[in-house]
């Protein structure tokens, strides 16, 4: 900026200070109460600073489990949300890759009905359509299954919308000049539109990972069987016990794992991240 | 190596139509250059010929086949891009054998075939780089190897010199003319830019408005333009336009102000008495005492470009008067080019007289030529 | 639209679409026109018959003192995000815009929330302000206020929107950092030549230019208020105490799914179906016109 305002910066980064406090305690306060035992969380006292249990606790969450909470391991939860994250993510990019060109490198009839149906999920969120949503995958035999858990959730109009957009600014030279060199469509996609497309696809990549792995209503709908808990559905029943209070600090144990893998992937790729993010809404 | 044959072909977008019947027969070997202004549908006439836009009415073959309905992987071209058209991810070496990768050619040959046309294009080292790291000189290198390693029956050119800067447009203007020279490749090539045509053209096609007024060598072009359109169009500085008219008897023409241009050879009969458009370049006008001159150029402006001079300005009748000159085009000045020496003040006026051989008679309704004297 | 220059195919784009459709039409309109169609339905008490009954489940819904209460939680709640959202993320995204040293740490730290799912922010806020262990509730009775949300429904309410706050200020913050970022800096030089300080500055040039980003964020804010702050209700207060959190999207939950009562749920979810469509409608108009300017 133009001016030099030594208060006014003083003040601008006490602000941001503050602004990241806020973000951080929560996720600080969490950590800590993990690495403590029960016991020094109901004793009244209130620690600030990380215990001395952080193994333990760990242990006992990853492969024991939370005993009120139905004893499944978290290691098994994370392995279930590791799955369907990355099922939705990769599922979802590969179902937007081929709609978007289709959408946009081909003239056929009924092309904007099928765009107009892609584009009525952006206002159906499973919010919604909660039970007959439901109901279909019951019918379907989908219930506490890998499948039921990722495939009802790849139908992302966001993502085709961003191919759709970037495929639009890909020159029309380079396809005649494909044309011309005799590359079929399949062709042209694969050797020439994909590798254009990388950082999209990566970017988008960290967007429905994150998604996929915050679901939440979704696997709480249709999974009964608790081996197919995932990490943040499987918080709730840990700290909504019917008897007495929860194991603060194992279910905060579960809480700091299951927000890790999403908050690593952001932070790594935060440049590609931010890029895809702002670039989809547009 | 074909000849191809493109034939009363017309195309409309919806009930526009944008390109009038047009017929060239181009032989094997020949490089046609279809020259025009933006607009006048030779980049839309090229890319029917290669296959990218539909043809709606007409014919066009390639080497003796009907090409009309084929694919153009089909049609045995390969086609040269004005913005290149380069896959960005790809290396030079890889953008040149794309087209034969997919043909299913043996690794080998594809190496054979690149390593030969690289040499011819000195692009040897610069085959493992990427486009964004080469020159505009040099991607429009690599683009034409793209066309020559496919070994086609023709070449097409799509303006493809427009965006390099105009020192490296004479070069590569010269390399193109070479290297067509030693393929021997039948070629097709559109530019706006009336020299490229002419220093590259075997023929020229000058188009407008979606109509080919004339197609024929480029001398041809240059001495016995076949309408105002590409009389004014080809040549620069642009050819000067005089009305006037052809004496009752056809034996001499004068200016519209009334005063005699050329009586001796003149003998129009069949368009006597006729209101014409007279056309005669700014080389073919030179200063003569005042007792030759045709024309009396009063001057405004004068441009001293080193080899020559051009001397802008207005005509003035014998008495030193303006009225009834009718000069068309734009700021109704007249331009003469002089030898670069030739030391000319503003406001001096230059007796002109037009050299033997050098008017153009046009109709002034439609622009056609009559006669050339 | 489209490119100038397509391909030709009919079978082989329409199956390239077809893994696309066949999910939508599958597990979105299908379930999606069932909702409507239950929504007229009523069954009864044994699950027996069903009758149609018309409008009958939406007026009893208007009728229903709990639903209207729900209405008014869920306008307050998301009015509560949004501003709030809107106004701390604009506030972190003007100081990150300006300073030099530092921006990229700040700008890692901020945007952590965003990777936490609204349950996983629900019960960390929860924790910390769990009447006997929790360190906020522990400072809020240092200040005299004995906070108990477990009790109180204002508490409940506050704990609620902080939580979904807290998670919606990463989006909202890189949203206006890229706004603020697209402002030509030469307007602002000018306006400091014209000698309008940073507060002035602010006001009268940067919020302005800032209003098609604000208006989105707007309506990004209340959608994401109304519809994905269920994990938040149901990792924490369960709609409760009493009904003071019981937001529209975790009642349709409860009376569908837990209460079994399909026509009143189903009315809800074509009730709430109605105002995404709204709202997003809106947002895809203002977009377009964003766009042309």
């Amino acid at each position: 900026m133009v001016e030099n305002r030594p208060l006014l910066t003083f003040f601008q980064h006490t602000i941001l200070i503050f602004g990241v406090l806020l973000v951080v305690f929560p996720v600080y306060i969490a950590f800590v109460a993990s690495t403590h035992e029960g016991r020094a969380l109901t004793s009244g006292m209130l620690p600030l600073l990380p215990g001395n249990r952080m193994i333990e606790n760990y242990n006992t969450i990853l492969f024991g489990g939370m005993r009120q909470a139905g004893g499944v391991p978290v290691a098994l939860m994370l392995f279930n949300s590791m799955v369907m994250a990355l099922s939705i993510a990769v599922g979802k990019i590969a179902i937007s890759l081929i709609s978007a060109f289709a959408v946009v490198y081909f003239r056929f009839p009924f092309r904007m009905l099928a765009f107009w149906i892609i584009f009525i999920t952006l206002m159906l969120p499973v919010e919604v359509r909660i039970l007959p949503t439901f109901e279909v995958v019951a019918n379907l035999g989908m219930l506490n299954s890998y499948a039921g858990l990722s495939i009802p959730l790849i139908a992302s109009a966001t993502a085709t919308f961003l191919f759709r957009q970037f495929f639009l600014t890909v020159p029309d030279e380079l396809t005649e000049a494909a044309r011309i060199d005799g590359a079929t469509p399949f062709q042209f996609f694969k050797d020439i539109l994909l590798p254009l497309s990388r950082t999209n696809i990566a970017a988008i990549f960290v967007i429905m990972f994150i998604y996929g792995w915050n679901q939440y209503l979704w696997p709480l709908l249709i999974t009964t069987d608790p081996s197919f808990t995932t990490i943040v559905m499987g918080i709730q029943r840990m700290v909504t016990v019917a008897e007495g209070q929860p194991q603060w600090h194992l279910a905060m144990a579960t809480a700091t794992l299951a927000l890790l893998p999403p908050v690593l992937v952001v932070i790594v790729m935060q440049r590609l991240f931010v890029k895809g993010l702002v670039e989809t809404e547009k | 190596m074909a000849d191809i044959a493109i034939k009363n072909v017309t195309k409309s977008y919806g009930s526009t139509k944008v390109i009038h019947g047009v017929s060239i027969d181009i032989r094997d070997g020949e490089l046609i250059v279809i020259v025009g202004p933006s607009g006048c549908g030779k980049s839309t006439l090229l890319r029917m010929v290669a296959g990218l836009e539909e043809i709606t009415g007409g014919e066009v073959s390639i080497g003796g086949r009907v090409v009309n309905r084929l694919e153009p992987k089909d049609r045995d071209i390969a086609m040269v891009f004005q913005n290149y058209a380069l896959y960005p991810h790809m290396s030079v070496y890889d953008n040149m054998a794309y087209g034969l990768k997919i043909s299913g050619m043996p690794k080998a040959d594809i190496e054979t075939r690149v390593a030969k046309a690289a040499k011819m294009l000195e692009l040897s080292e610069l085959l493992q780089r990427k486009p964004r790291q080469l020159s505009g000189g040099q991607r429009q290198r690599v683009a034409m190897g793209r066309a020559i390693v496919r070994d086609p029956a023709a070449f097409l050119f799509d303006e493809p010199l427009s965006n390099l800067d105009a020192k490296l447009r004479v070069q590569m203007r010269l390399e193109i003319r070479q290297l067509q020279r030693e393929l021997g490749t039948t070629s097709l090539y559109v530019t706006h830019d009336q020299v490229e045509a002419m220093t590259l053209a075997d023929r020229l096609v000058v188009m407008n408005a979606g109509v080919a007024e004339q197609i024929a060598t480029p001398l041809e072009v240059y001495h016995h333009p076949a309408s105002i359109f590409v009389a004014s169009f080809i040549g620069s500085p642009a050819m000067n336009f005089l009305r006037g008219k052809v004496a009752d008897d056809g034996e001499s023409i004068a200016l519209s102000q009334g005063s005699p241009l050329r009586s001796e050879g003149v003998h129009l009969s069949t368009h006597a008495g006729r209101e014409v458009t007279i056309g005669m370049r700014p080389e073919h006008l030179a200063i003569v005492p005042d007792t030759q001159a045709d024309l009396r150029l009063v001057v405004r402006i004068v441009e001293t470009l080193g080899a020559d001079t051009l001397a802008h300005g207005h005509l003035v009748g014998a008495s030193g008067d303006r009225a009834g000159f009718v000069v068309d085009g734009v700021g109704s000045t007249i331009a003469v080019r002089l030898p670069g020496n030739a030391a000319i003040r503003e406001g001096e006026t230059l007796p002109l007289r037009v050299a033997d051989g050098s008017l153009h008679l046009f109709d002034p309704e439609g622009g056609k030529r009559l006669v050339d004297l | 639209m489209h490119k100038r220059v397509t391909f030709k195919g009919f079978a082989f784009p329409l199956a390239l679409l077809a893994p696309q459709l066949l999910v939508t039409l599958i597990f979105f309109i299908w379930p999606a026109g069932q909702a409507l169609y239950q929504s007229v339905l009523r069954q009864d008490p044994f699950g027996l018959r069903t009758t149609f009954v018309g409008l009958a489940n939406f007026r009893r819904l208007f009728a229903d003192s709990l639903y209207l209460n729900s209405f008014q939680i869920t306008i307050f709640f998301s009015i509560a995000v949004t501003v709030l959202g809107l106004v701390l993320a604009l506030l972190f995204a003007v100081m990150a815009d300006r300073v030099i040293k530092g921006a990229n740490g700040y700008k890692t730290m901020l945007i952590l929330p965003y990777a936490v799912a609204p349950a996983i922010a629900g019960v960390l806020w929860w924790f910390m302000f769990n009447p006997s262990i929790g360190i906020l509730a522990y400072a809020a009775r240092g200040l005299g206020y004995n906070w108990n949300h477990q009790t109180n429904g204002g508490d409940a309410m506050t704990l609620v929107i902080i939580a979904a706050v807290w998670k919606q200020i990463s989006y909202n913050f890189l949203f206006f950092l890229a706004g603020l970022q697209a402002i030509p800096k030469s307007l602002i030089e000018a306006a400091a030549i014209d000698g309008a300080g940073p507060w002035k500055r602010f006001w009268s040039i940067v919020f302005p230019l800032l209003s098609p980003t604000t208006f989105f964020l707007l309506v990004v804010n209340v959608v994401y208020a109304f519809f994905d702050t269920f994990g938040v209700i149901h990792a924490t207060t369960s709609g409760g105490p009493g009904q003071s959190t019981n937001i529209l999207v975790y009642k349709v939950y409860t009376d569908g799914f837990i209460g079994m009562n399909l026509g009143s749920s189903a009315a809800q979810s074509v009730i709430l179906m109605g105002i995404v469509i709204l709202l997003t409608t809106i947002q895809f108009r203002y977009i377009e016109r964003r766009v042309q300017y």
